[in-house]
């Protein structure tokens, strides 16, 4: 018998510290002599930097230095980051500054920083840099920017257009001509700011004995950032280190990489000090990058069996100031509307606007739970009209079970084809219907209604992309200790990554999950790697992880083939034993056999193996693997105060293979909540000037405890062929069909009253406007 | 600056510091004492990551100042472990139950139900969302927490002490 760790609800090796108060965030970390930054931020959203006067703020006592773009310049090779993802269809090159020099482009981009002894005198010396500004005008609303005599984002541009494209297929003028029905519909998308309960912070320090400098971040992506700082600083890859330690949640933005991790770590070299600035929540909102508005024009054709013949439309999309990632958000919003269905036609145009506001990047679901929202609130529109169940009418058009792999007709941004490659779509939802008592439901909600109760239902079907490749490093080594040391290019955020590698890696190395030690997320430990974005890191590092086990595993068995003279074949591992199968008791430890092949001088090695006992691997999976689910949500209105309180959840979820279910109920869980909140709660508010409106936590909202209704989450267990795992990736998961569902089920509650549901988040003034509209 | 020199009480040991006196509770504990395990999530008094015990009632570490501790008995997530360090009931449903992922709110929700469940030994599931209604977790979900406090407090009740 050998322990087995795949698939159990193993114990997280990360909790004991953190409940212990005895994890390291990037904050906990202390360096004697370090000093503290502060930024100087635009209060204008667009300005001309004319002068910048740091005398008050440099007589300070405990002041060291006021940085501002020269100081940046003397330093490094670019002052601008160029990170954008490479696209043809950029109109324009806009790329962050490190610190603005000429120019700002909305509030809260950092101008300088300030170097004091301690954050509280690093404030109050901000607040002594006089900057004098020439206010222009600004672009708040993405509908404005586009137009032309519009105020231009940036003063030497001709226009706000930053890119535009079509995601398309078939020929869906000619679907929409034949068809027997078509039904057109606006849509005003909303997501705000990710919000991780840690915020943003850095901390760098130039080692003198060996003149690297390390950088550790509260960031998605540490990999990534060091090859950035390289290129920057024109230093070699091996004199620069970034690591994340203890990461307070990421949720998007913290793959980012941003100007202030560059100005921190070209502080330190300035100073010759440890520098550390660590972002406060007021500035998280303002200098953090977010989601937020998409307008959606949309347009769907059925045939007489309510049978999707095309989908088709326009959408428009808030960029930010910057491009700080790529076109990833709207991308990921068409590319996913069609997924979950048979959608035979398809033509999507996007136009991408800058506006003078935060740049926007990925938050949790990358612009799909958008596509996904349009495409259910389309069907429910044709339903309606139809007189077909809600549910019958998307049972009619998922792509069957049999129809797998399914080949959609477009490619992914990296040009990779979008291939469904497994999953049964039509079992996974009615799962979900039948555990909601959607059949049931009419009564229910007639009885409600006798009783002045307006209670709805409604669902949605998802497909997300998940996986995201080329690669993801993992290194397995069986130290001389016994220990078994894994490291990788993946970051740990919260998703339970280290307990998920130790699992994978366990499985094949005796299962004893308390001698696996992993690190993850540091540049000095693994050559290269991405990071945490894209429900990624289970499904890349994990079967690298498995791969390199897999080898180390049977070097072990080698190894301990040579030292027991038993053939390999006969041998099995549990715990921290080699052991002959049959014969428990002649065995070798795992100890043992790693000392044997660290060799000893002038000694020939067991069998002539090559030395130790690692693997590294960069497992190579290109196309995505698609991960599914249906989701049906309750709700009930207080006409009065119309206020949506969510009172039951029905989740079924298709995540592949399952390592750890605990683990996995926890994300989906996760995710749900906040796809509660992007249904009705979070809104990043600007004013026609461009001046954010919600700067806190009492005005932004996120889901506390009393919001939460109880959830009934189950799964489906579909391997995709794609991996030697059989994984999808998780993370993002609920997030993805709440705010469709919630909105169905709204529409449903309010049906007296023929009120439409047409934009999320549902705020209740929306709401109370429409059924004061609606005579409610 | 201004500076006050404090006496307090945290986790059972005795400091006399000497502090400038704009210095938040959560800024002493965290960079002068250096117990780091409270945590800050917003400084403005919603998140209640910061959440510490004050003579046992829970207070926002955030908006209050180090001088106000002065002669007052702190408890911070450091010190719910037993001495041999055996982990406090609460702590152990959290593990049991996946009561954290990313951990950054963990601190200020145990320091929060602690008190919970002093003041209410068998508390109903409402009384437990109820309770932590001011602590922001985005990991979660919440549900998995309030699981793990209904677990606790039927240890606690059944004799399980830290």
């Amino acid at each position: 018998m050998t322990t087995k760790t795949f698939g159990k609800r193993t114990r997280r090796l990360e909790d004991p510290e953190l409940l212990r108060g005895k994890a390291r965030f990037v904050d906990d970390i202390h360096i004697d002599g370090m000093v503290h930054a502060a930024f100087v931020r635009s209060p204008h959203a667009h300005a001309r930097i004319l002068a910048i006067d740091a005398t008050a703020a440099l007589a300070m006592p405990g002041v060291h230095a006021v940085l501002t773009r020269e100081d940046i310049r003397a330093r490094t090779l670019s002052d601008r980051l160029a990170v954008a993802l490479p696209d043809r269809v950029y109109k324009q090159q806009r790329d962050r500054p490190i610190l603005a020099g000429d120019e700002t482009v909305y509030v809260g981009e950092a101008i300088a920083m300030v170097i004091a002894d301690n954050p509280y005198v690093a404030e109050d010396a901000v607040s002594q840099v006089n900057i004098e500004f020439d206010v222009l005008p600004a672009v708040s609303d993405c509908r404005d920017a586009l137009s032309p005599d519009a105020a231009k984002v940036h003063s030497d541009a001709s226009d706000n257009l930053i890119a535009e494209f079509a995601s398309a297929y078939g020929d869906v003028d000619a679907a929409f001509a034949g068809a027997a029905h078509a039904f057109r519909e606006s849509y005003w998308q909303h997501r705000g700011c990710a919000h991780a309960m840690e915020c943003r912070g850095c901390l760098a320090a130039v080692d003198p004995l060996d003149d690297r400098l390390t950088l550790w971040s509260s960031t998605q992506t540490p990999l990534v950032a060091a090859r950035l700082l390289a290129e920057l600083l024109g230093r070699e890859e091996t004199s620069i280190r970034v690591l994340a330690p203890d990461v307070g949640g990421g949720f998007g933005p913290k793959l980012v990489f941003y100007p202030e991790e560059a100005a921190v770590a070209i502080a330190a070299v300035i100073l010759n000090k440890p520098v550390k600035w660590i972002e406060d929540r007021r500035e998280h909102f303002v200098s953090t990058t977010q989601e937020r508005d998409q307008y959606w024009d949309a347009e769907i054709a059925l045939d007489n069996d309510g049978k999707i013949l095309g989908v088709r439309g326009t959408l428009l999309h808030d960029h930010g100031a910057y491009t700080a990632r790529g076109l990833t958000v709207p991308q990921g919003a068409v590319a996913s509307l069609t997924l979950a269905y048979v959608v035979p036609t398809y033509r999507m145009d996007v136009k991408v606007a800058l506006t003078n506001k935060v740049p926007v990047t990925p938050v949790r679901g990358a612009g799909q739970p958008q596509g996904i929202f349009v495409m259910e609130r389309l069907l429910d529109l044709a339903a309606s009209a139809l007189k077909i169940d809600r549910a019958d009418i998307r049972r009619r058009n998922l792509v069957p079970a049999e129809a797998m792999p399914f080949k959609k007709g477009f490619v992914t941004r990296g040009g990779i084809p979008i291939v469904l490659d497994s999953g049964d779509y039509p079992a996974c939802q009615a799962d979900a219907v039948e555990k909601a008592g959607w059949a049931d439901f009419p009564a229910r909600q007639r009885a409600a209604r006798a009783e002045g109760r307006y209670i709805g239902i409604g669902l949605a079907n998802y497909v997300e992309g998940t996986g995201r490749g080329p690669f993801e490093q993992v290194g397995v080594r069986l130290a001389s200790t016994g220990l078994i040391h894994v490291a990788t290019g993946a970051a740990a955020m919260g998703q339970s990554t280290k307990t998920m590698l130790a699992q994978v890696v366990a499985e094949q190395l005796g299962g004893a999950m308390e001698r696996v030690v992993v690190t993850t997320g540091d540049s000095a430990k693994v050559a290269m790697g991405f990071g945490g974005f894209n429900s990624r890191q289970t499904v890349m590092a994990g079967s690298s992880a498995h791969i390199a086990a897999v080898k180390v595993r049977d070097k072990v068995l080698q190894v301990a083939s040579h030292l027991l003279e038993v053939d390999a074949g006969d041998l099995d591992i549990d715990g921290d034993n080699v052991f002959v199968k049959g014969a428990a008791d002649l065995k070798i430890s795992l100890r043992q056999v790693a000392k044997a092949m660290v060799g000893a001088a002038g000694f020939l090695l067991p069998g002539n193996l090559a030395p130790g006992i690692e693997a590294t691997e960069n497992v190579v999976i290109d196309a995505m693997t698609y991960a599914n689910g249906s989701a049906v949500a309750e709700v009930e209105v207080d006409l009065d105060t119309a206020a949506v309180n969510v009172t039951r959840i029905v989740f079924v979820h298709d995540g592949g293979r399952i390592i750890n279910p605990t683990i996995v109920d926890g994300q989906v869980t996760g995710a749900i909540a906040h796809g509660i909140g992007n249904a009705l709660y979070e809104w990043m508010g600007y004013g026609d000037d461009g001046q954010p409106l919600t700067t806190n936590f009492a005005d932004y909202l996120l889901m506390t405890s009393s919001e939460m209704p109880a959830i009934s989450l189950s799964h489906r267990e579909s391997p995709t062929p794609l991996n030697p795992l059989g994984v999808k990736g998780v993370g993002e998961s609920g997030v993805m069909p709440i705010p469709a569902a919630i909105a169905s089920a709204v529409e449903d509650a309010l049906s007296p009253f023929g009120v439409r549901i047409t934009q999320v988040p549902i705020r209740p003034n929306d709401l109370a406007a429409l059924l004061e509209k609606a005579g409610a | 600056m201004d500076q006050r020199r404090i006496t307090l009480d945290v986790n059972g040991s005795t400091f006399t510091e000497t502090v400038a006196t704009r210095t938040t509770l959560a800024d002493f504990l965290r960079h002068q004492l250096r117990l780091t395990g409270t945590h800050l999530g917003c400084e403005h008094g919603v998140c209640g990551a910061c959440t510490v015990l004050l003579d046992g009632r829970s207070a926002r570490s955030c908006l209050m100042l180090a001088v106000q501790a002065d002669g007052h008995q702190i408890t911070t997530v450091e010190g719910l472990e037993a001495s041999d360090g055996t982990l406090h009931p609460l702590q152990q449903a959290f593990a049991d139950h996946h009561g954290l992922q990313c951990g950054f709110c963990t601190p200020g929700m145990l320091t929060t139900l602690i008190e919970l469940l002093r003041d209410n030994p068998d508390p109903s599931e409402s009384d437990v969302r109820i309770a932590i209604s001011g602590n922001l977790c985005r990991c979660t979900g919440y549900q998995s927490i309030v699981t793990a406090t209904l677990d606790a407090a039927k240890r606690m009740r059944m004799g399980q002490t830290v």
